[in-house]
């Protein structure tokens, strides 16, 4: 069993506290934390220990009778100031299933347009005992604003354009469930990197376990400053990302395909002169496919556009992970939780000793 | 003699002598060692210094081994008052202003009502002269309302003292109406200030297009929305020999266009802000952030949010550069203070604005003791330039003038911390910051405003 580790409370201030470590890990964690904000702040040890536990809570969803009591007690909030309905659902799943008790608040952030009311939001939560919040906000740094002023534990749930922690936890294990070890592999994003959040969250994520990432995109898409047919520096935060003068350089010799969502509203703000020609010239579909490795996976974070960033043919076809990547989420949320929630050592989950 | 006793007598003293400082006055070239006296709430003479030994009528003020400088004078401040009552007034801006050394501040229009008639000016002006702490000097709108349609009635603002027209916040988008603006100032002989950004380039952006803001997935303003309105600008000040004054420059391309039009001989003047100066966008990521580490709790600083926003690093050394060799005349604060609601928020949801009156010149000086620029230069774009482009007999310690003056000392460490601003609000990126250079005592007319308790100085009492 693996050691107790420490929070780290440098988001609230306070004290440290104890608390049980993942179950299945080899006591690698170093760096103990309280929140899940982004992955830039987990070491690589510890991103492998959260994947390695999301193979147990993997095991946990395909019994008959998916229920733990590992987080029995415990009150999990989900907040979505955003429609989602994966995403707060895969939450939702992945707490009930841990036997916490999950309530869903949905708000709009135009209903809650003041700051102080989101303080107070929080505040009026926390005045209520919950354990952990998982918040999605349309605002970028959300999760951080509110991490500052609560006891509980935050999970990000995308802020944003900002990141999406969990959605690459889930694409790193189901990588790793396929290709095995990120590291040396190339992974093509293809998409609206300037106001995807998953993009800048993969892109941390898989360069942070090793791998060689690629993205491509129209020119108006990017971010200022970043040219296509660079590599950027370290002095960006991203370095090493290649932004690929074309999307066949990109997907050229992938082992995974990452198309992103494009928004219509791209279209309306001028970004793209229309959806058919973003589909013509960055759409994935089987030619493009094609030029990836031959059993490359093409992957989506959904909900998916098909027929504009993917092919109905490649989005339902072999090589796609799309329905894996929804049941992988809801493993890796319960790893997430369980690691900042879980109440002590004395339960542990994925190793049979739970009821 | 009690202190306390002669404290009371020099704060009303009808004549002050303030010995022994190192007297900097660039309007006239003085940098020396000296005595300031003061009359009637007039600047007397500049005499030698005569280590404590002043005619029995003056009250002394001890100033040695500090700088005496004339009063401080601030463009660009946002004073709140009225409408905005809960975040500064008159009475607790211009106390604000005179614990940062400022004797006059020159009030943006942005209130609410707008100051585009003469009896809303009018009304700021009695009421500054009867409860401000220093010198409001209006500033009136360019258009009805700052909406950017109608001409505000310039001729009558100018009777009722404004010193200048911006609808500050709210940039002249339309073009006519901006050459229309600078032509009718011809006449009433005031600049036009405009608040220089493309909002449709901008495009909602929350802080500086670049790395940090694409690494903390904040939407970006590029440096252009400000370079091609202040090149509009410029054009159009030419074409209607207007008197433009640019405030809170910030880009490297608006200092290429703007040289290029003092050489065609645009009469223009232009401001830079102490953040922009001292502070680039990485403090968004945090204290002295580094984009190359994970994003911290104390990323997203509210605090942080101004407009234009915090620049480049490269930016922030091209403004200092600018102000060493004059092509940014003068330091202006934008003093703009807001409330904590309007602060404690998202990032997108927060307000635009840094309170800076109080940390204006200690954060410049930290330029001074890096090295990076002169005394006398900071004290003169302080003084005695934005004194020129008011063409008010301010900004100097000539005989006959106010006799405002500051007393700072060089040598004095401190610790920001807003809870101690008179400003009514504490939206301050500096708190906790540690800075060399305190304003110890400030005299507005003849009468100190602000003292700093403490050990700092010994000010009012006789050796």
């Amino acid at each position: 069993m693996a050691n107790p580790t420490t929070i780290r409370t440098g988001a609230s201030g306070g004290t440290e506290v104890t608390q049980a470590s993942l179950p299945n890990t080899t006591g690698t964690i170093t760096v103990p934390r309280r929140h899940l904000l982004d992955l830039d702040d987990l070491t690589f040890d510890e991103i492998n220990d959260l994947l390695d536990s999301a193979s147990g809570m993997l095991e946990i969803i395909g019994r008959d009778i998916r229920k733990t009591p590992a987080l029995r007690g415990k009150t999990i909030i989900t907040m979505f100031f955003e429609n989602s309905t994966r995403t707060r659902v895969s939450f939702e799943q992945a707490g009930k299933i841990l036997g916490a008790d999950v309530i869903n608040v949905s708000a709009s952030a135009s209903s809650v347009s003041k700051g102080e009311s989101l303080l107070n939001t929080v505040k009026t939560l926390q005045a209520m005992q919950i354990d952990a919040l998982v918040v999605r906000h349309p605002h970028s740094g959300a999760p951080y604003f509110i991490s500052n002023h609560t006891d509980a534990a935050v999970v990000n749930a995308g802020d944003g354009t900002h990141a999406h922690p969990t959605q690459s936890l889930l694409d790193l294990f189901t990588v790793r469930n396929h290709v095995g070890d990120p590291s040396g592999k190339k992974i093509a994003i293809v998409g609206d990197v300037l106001y995807s959040r998953v993009a800048r969250s993969n892109i941390v994520a898989f360069q942070k376990m090793g791998a060689e990432v690629v993205v491509s995109c129209p020119n108006t898409l990017l971010p200022d400053g970043w040219e296509l047919d660079t590599t950027l520096g370290d002095e960006t935060g991203f370095g090493g990302l290649r932004l690929a003068n074309s999307v066949d350089e990109a997907v050229d010799d992938a082992d995974v395909v990452m198309a992103l969502r494009i928004q219509q509203e791209r279209q309306e703000a001028g970004h793209l002169p229309s959806l058919r020609e973003y589909s013509e010239r960055w759409g994935i579909n089987s030619k493009r496919m094609a030029l990836a490795k031959t059993d490359a996976l093409l992957m989506h974070p959904g909900p998916m556009n098909e027929g504009v960033e993917i092919s109905s043919e490649v989005a339902h076809g072999a090589q796609s992970v799309v329905e894996e990547q929804v049941r992988n989420g809801v493993a890796v949320r319960m790893a997430v939780l369980y690691t900042l929630c879980a109440p002590g050592k004395s339960t542990r989950i994925g190793s049979g000793e739970d009821g | 003699m009690a202190s306390d006793e002669s404290k009371e007598t020099h704060l009303k003293a009808r004549k002050l002598a303030i010995t022994g400082g190192r007297v900097i006055d660039p309007a006239q070239g003085i940098d020396r060692v000296a005595d300031v006296l003061i009359s009637n709430g007039k600047i007397g003479a500049i005499t030698e210094s005569s280590t404590g030994d002043v005619p029995r009528e003056y009250v002394q003020i001890d100033a040695s081994g500090k700088i005496v400088s004339p009063g401080f004078i601030d463009l660009h401040t946002h004073l709140r008052d009225p409408g905005q009552e809960w975040k500064e007034t008159i009475v607790s801006g211009t106390r604000a202003a005179a614990r940062g050394g400022f004797t006059t501040v020159c009030a943006m229009p942005n209130t609410d009502p707008v100051q585009d008639t003469a009896a809303i000016v009018e009304d700021v002006v009695r009421r500054a002269n009867s409860d401000g702490a220093v010198r409001v000097l209006p500033i009136g709108a360019i258009s009805i309302g700052q909406r950017g349609k109608r001409l505000a009635p310039m001729g009558e603002l100018a009777d009722a003292g404004v010193i200048g027209f911006s609808d500050d916040g709210n940039p002249v988008a339309d073009a006519n109406l901006m050459r229309q603006a600078l032509s009718y100032s011809v006449e009433v002989g005031l600049p036009i200030i405009n608040h220089a950004e493309d909002k449709k380039i901008g495009a909602g952006g929350v802080m500086n297009a670049g790395t940090v803001a694409t690494r903390l997935g904040l939407s970006g303003v590029p440096v252009e929305a400000e370079t091609v309105m202040v090149a509009r600008d410029l054009y159009l000040a030419d074409l209607t020999k207007a008197r433009l004054h640019i405030p809170h420059i910030s880009t490297i391309g608006s200092l290429a266009v703007l040289k290029s039009a003092r050489e065609r001989g645009v009469d223009v003047t232009a401001e830079v802000t102490p953040h922009h100066l001292t502070l680039s966008d990485e403090w968004v990521y945090g204290l002295n952030g580094s984009v190359t580490e994970a994003v911290g709790s104390e990323a997203y600083d509210t605090n942080t949010k101004v407009n234009p926003p915090l620049r480049s690093r490269a930016d922030v050394e091209a403004m200092i550069e600018a102000l060493k060799e004059g092509l940014i005349d003068i330091i202006a604060t934008d003093h703009a203070p807001h409330a904590a609601t309007d602060k404690i928020c998202t990032y997108n949801e927060a307000a635009h604005g840094i309170n800076v009156l109080e940390t204006a010149f200690s954060s410049v000086f930290q330029l001074v003791v890096n090295g990076k620029i002169s005394l006398v230069r900071l004290i003169e774009s302080l003084t005695s330039s934005p004194g020129s482009i008011l063409r008010h007999d301010l900004g100097s310690l000539k005989n006959g003038f106010p006799a405002d003056v500051v007393i700072i000392d060089p040598n004095s460490r401190w610790i920001v911390d807003p809870e101690e601003f008179e400003s009514k609000s504490v939206n301050s990126p500096l708190s906790g910051v540690e800075l060399t250079g305190r304003i110890v005592h400030t005299i507005y007319q003849g009468e100190t405003v602000f003292e700093l308790n403490g050990d700092h100085i010994e000010a009012g009492t006789r050796s």
